[in-house]
């Protein structure tokens, strides 16, 4: 009968009341095992479904009771025992705490240590759903119940002594244990340089190292998703996860089908690329910059992000990494995304990268005026359905392009449309220039430029003034006041006073 | 007396003439004496004249060598200057230049050295090349894979179907579908059911759902094939502590096949278990031993069950010792009587002797 009953709620339908499980309570100290299973899944089972549920299964009490016994018991128990924790556990931190609380970390360690590989996964992926949440949530909203000092989730979970057994578990053969494994270790690491530099200790990074050439695409995911958290708190880690031979391997996982293995592929050079020039220098010389360009061509919308994000990061750090990635054909990729994506942060991001690579020097800019890139540029800032973010991020990249570029053919369509504070810079640009070149001020003067700038209105002392001035001064005075606006009409006026001399 | 009166006569001529001759030697005289004095005056003034001159002469010569010694002096001293000075001005000149061209090629090797600029970023655009390549080789190679991979399943499918429905095979008297009598050669079909074997009947699989929800993991449907040789991975800096047994053995063990026992395996409400819950209800109306009621009472059994050791056990029961005491008794209970003969006791006492002549205090 009992057993009935269990079956009917394993199947999840039919009343989520407490009485379930006030009814499933005395059956969890059952002499049968295997009664004590069917219930233990079957409050896996509810909990699972619910969060008030969960809420309900903690309340009541059960979960002491669950896990008292765990190390004597089989390993169908310890699995489904698992099963249970992790269904409270993954809805909020707060149940989380619950389950920490009531003692079942050191339960799940037993279970880590246990020979079947079932077992093994079940414990390291409640570990991973507890470590998942951290204690910010948890000062922002507490229950009543909960009186006890908050602690670090993750940090709990590492206390407990999780960490060296989940990395053996990595090194176990099966996939899906290594999978949760890995997952577990990046949940883990994310939250500060402390926790990784732990995971890191229990020497995690060489085996994760070796798992990258693993055929399986959600283990690779997994992976670089861990080694990328790992590397992106300091200096020394990333250089400990690049001295573990990571490069050129993972160039190979932007080869990959699977579109989230690039993206966490990309993710990983992005954590390392950001820290130092030396280590942007490296992947520079490891050919990565041209995968990551590669995979930036062949991908769409948000997998590009992280990718954009690193070109970014190595064309910041110095004048030549931003000519090497220039070299590698970087900023075809960049503009198309900017005329493709439809996403406003990852426009922002490459509008970012392009005015990275663009704001060393001259050489630069010239590179990335003559791709056409700076209308496009003009284009999304002057447009009025850009956000806030994007209209910055554009506006500072067209501000650092403009005031190194010195190719005027390409500042030229700009005079046309631009709004007046980009105005300045093209402006001034130019007054920098034409003094010098006299073929420059033929062409000014042939293309039209010359009169756009009579057009312009400016308030005198200001630096757009002055640019104009400039610009008027290398020119004879008869050509400025030529084109100079109602010249005509003052030709027409001089023609109506003028008395023919017969 | 003549001549006197003659004498007198020329007295008076004689004064006369000696006064006018006086007279005139007189007047000749100052005018003489003026022109000696004239003279004499203009000679000594030639002469000191001549003296003057002299002496400007000589002083014009002492200046003028004087002068000329000094001017020579300092002369040289200018000349060496000015060549210094010259000198000086070559060396600037050509340390100038020396510092030039250094600078230009420190510069231009160390600090904005265009040429290996130059060079490193076109080894990057080659090694761009060829990373490019390996990649796409790569990305070919998997796909070529994936594509065999489809392709042998493919195949495998079909010669699954073939060996299904083999009895569509064409016998001598009737031709099967596949094997039209208007056409030239067999279908492709016809040939594969040739060659394929025919597939038995499958034993069909007993058991419970429930015992199949329980059994059946999502992750572990079936054991991963028998792995006989791990992976070498890289020696780890901590290795685990503590005694492992032999990994193939622990790995045989872990997927030796599920044998569950009887009472597992079915379902409550089978025969046997039916008749077994009715043998216990008979047990319980009438027990045969006393005994408390302890639960898992099977491994208690296994637990109480003491066998004695065979060092401690004497002919009578278990000796004393080891749990009544510890310290031997007659410690010369083992040492028999017997001298023991030695094989080279010879040595042993020159040694002894040897120690003693060394250190007799130690020895004495």
């Amino acid at each position: 009968m009992s057993l009935r009953l269990a079956y009917s709620a394993v199947s999840g339908r039919g009343c989520v009341k407490i009485s379930v499980v006030c009814l499933l309570r005395p059956l969890l100290l059952d002499v049968i095992p295997s009664v004590r299973q069917t219930v233990a899944l079957a409050l896996g089972r509810l909990a699972d479904h619910d969060v008030e549920m969960a809420e309900a299964v903690v309340k009541a009490g059960i979960l002491p009771q669950l896990i008292c016994l765990l190390p004597e018991e089989n390993r169908y128990y310890k699995k489904t025992a698992a099963f249970v924790l992790r269904a409270i556990a993954k809805h909020s931190p707060q149940l989380a705490q619950a389950v920490v609380q009531c003692g079942a970390l050191e339960m799940l360690v037993v279970c880590l240590e246990d020979f079947d590989p079932g077992v093994k996964e079940g414990a390291s992926w409640t570990f991973g759903y507890i470590a998942r949440h951290n204690a910010v949530h948890l000062r922002l909203v507490c229950l009543d119940t909960w009186s006890s000092p908050p602690c670090e989730l993750s940090q709990a979970v590492v206390d407990a002594g999780a960490v060296p057994l989940l990395v053996l578990c990595i090194q176990e053969p099966e996939i899906a244990l290594k999978r949760i494994a890995a997952s577990t270790l990046s949940d883990i690491s994310k939250h500060s340089p402390e926790l990784a530099q732990t995971v890191v200790d229990a020497g995690a990074i060489a085996h994760l190292a070796q798992m990258i050439t693993n055929p399986d695409a959600k283990l690779k995911r997994q992976v670089l998703s861990a080694l990328s958290q790992i590397a992106k708190h300091s200096v020394d880690l990333a250089e400990l996860v690049v001295e573990a031979e990571i490069f050129p391997v993972v160039l190979t996982c932007l080869k990959d089908s699977d579109e989230y293995v690039k993206k966490n592929g990309a993710t990983l050079i992005r954590e390392i690329a950001k820290h130092t020039p030396e280590l942007s220098q490296f992947i520079v010389n490891s050919g990565g910059v041209a995968a990551l360009i590669d995979c930036i061509g062949s991908c769409r919308g948000t997998v590009r992000l992280p990718g954009i994000m690193t070109l970014g990061y190595v064309a910041a750090h110095s004048e030549n990494l931003s000519m090497a990635v220039i070299v590698s054909k970087g900023i075809s990729p960049l503009s198309a995304c900017l005329i493709e994506e439809h996403e406003d942060h990852i426009k922002a991001a490459a509008a970012w990268a392009l005015g990275q690579i663009g704001r060393h020097t001259a050489e630069h800019a010239r590179h990335v005026a003559t791709a056409n890139v700076l209308p496009t540029l003009l284009d999304i800032f002057v447009d009025t359905r850009s956000s806030e973010d994007l209209k910055m991020k554009t506006k500072k990249a067209l501000k650092n392009i403009l005031q190194k570029c010195t190719y005027l053919p390409a500042l030229e369509p700009l005079l046309h449309d631009a709004p007046p504070n980009i105005m300045k810079h093209v402006i001034g640009q130019f007054s920098k220039v034409l003094p010098h070149d006299s073929k420059a001020r033929r062409l000014f003067v042939t293309t039209g430029g010359l009169k756009k700038v009579q057009e312009i209105k400016a308030e005198p002392g200001s630096l757009l003034q002055e640019y104009i001035n400039t610009i008027n001064n290398c020119y004879p005075e008869e050509i400025v006041r030529y084109y100079s606006p109602g010249y005509s009409e003052i030709l027409l006026e001089r023609v109506e006073n003028y008395q023919p001399v017969l | 007396m003549a001549a006197l009166a003659r004498l007198q006569e020329k007295l008076q001529r004689l004064q006369e003439e000696y006064f006018l001759t006086y007279r005139a030697i007189d007047e000749e005289r100052k005018t003489k004496y003026k022109a000696a004095v004239r003279i004499q005056r203009w000679f000594r003034a030639c002469r000191v004249r001549a003296y003057l001159r002299h002496l400007s002469k000589m002083a014009i010569l002492i200046q003028k060598w004087w002068r000329g010694y000094l001017r020579r002096k300092y002369f040289r001293e200018i000349v060496e200057r000015a060549y210094f000075i010259k000198k000086l001005e070559f060396y600037n000149e050509m340390a100038v230049r020396i510092q030039k061209m250094w600078r230009g090629y420190y510069v231009r090797k160390y600090i904005h050295n265009f040429s290996a600029l130059k060079r490193y970023l076109e080894a990057v655009s080659l090694n761009n090349e060829f990373v490019r390549s390996e990649l796409q080789e790569y990305a070919e190679m998997k796909e070529n894979e994936e594509k065999m991979k489809d392709l042998e399943k493919k195949e495998e499918e079909e010669k699954y179907q073939a060996r299904k429905m083999h009895y569509l095979l064409s016998t001598a008297q009737i031709p099967g579908i596949y094997n039209s009598p208007l056409r030239k050669s067999p279908d492709p079909m016809e040939l594969l059911l040739r060659k394929s074997k025919p597939l038995t009947h499958r034993k069909q699989k007993m058991g419970s759902s429930l015992a199949d929800e329980l059994y059946c993991w999502p992750t572990c449907e079936k054991p991963p094939a028998f792995v006989t040789t791990l992976p070498l991975l890289p020696a780890p800096r901590q290795k685990p502590q503590g005694p492992f047994r032999d990994p193939g053995e622990v790995l045989r063990q872990r997927y030796k096949p599920l044998e569950p026992t009887l009472r597992v395996r079915e379902s409550m409400n089978s025969p046997p278990a039916k008749a077994r819950e009715a043998t216990g209800r008979e047990e319980w109306r009438s027990p045969i031993h006393d005994n408390k009621f302890l639960p898992f009472s099977s491994y208690h059994k296994n637990a109480e069950k003491y066998e004695p050791s065979i060092c401690n056990s004497g002919k009578y029961g278990r000796e004393a010792y080891g749990t009544k005491y510890f310290r031997e008794v007659n410690p010369k209970k083992w040492i028999a009587d017997k001298k023991v003969k030695l094989a080279v006791c010879a040595h042993q006492p020159q040694k002894q002797s040897y120690a003693k002549q060394l250190c007799p205090e130690l020895y004495g």
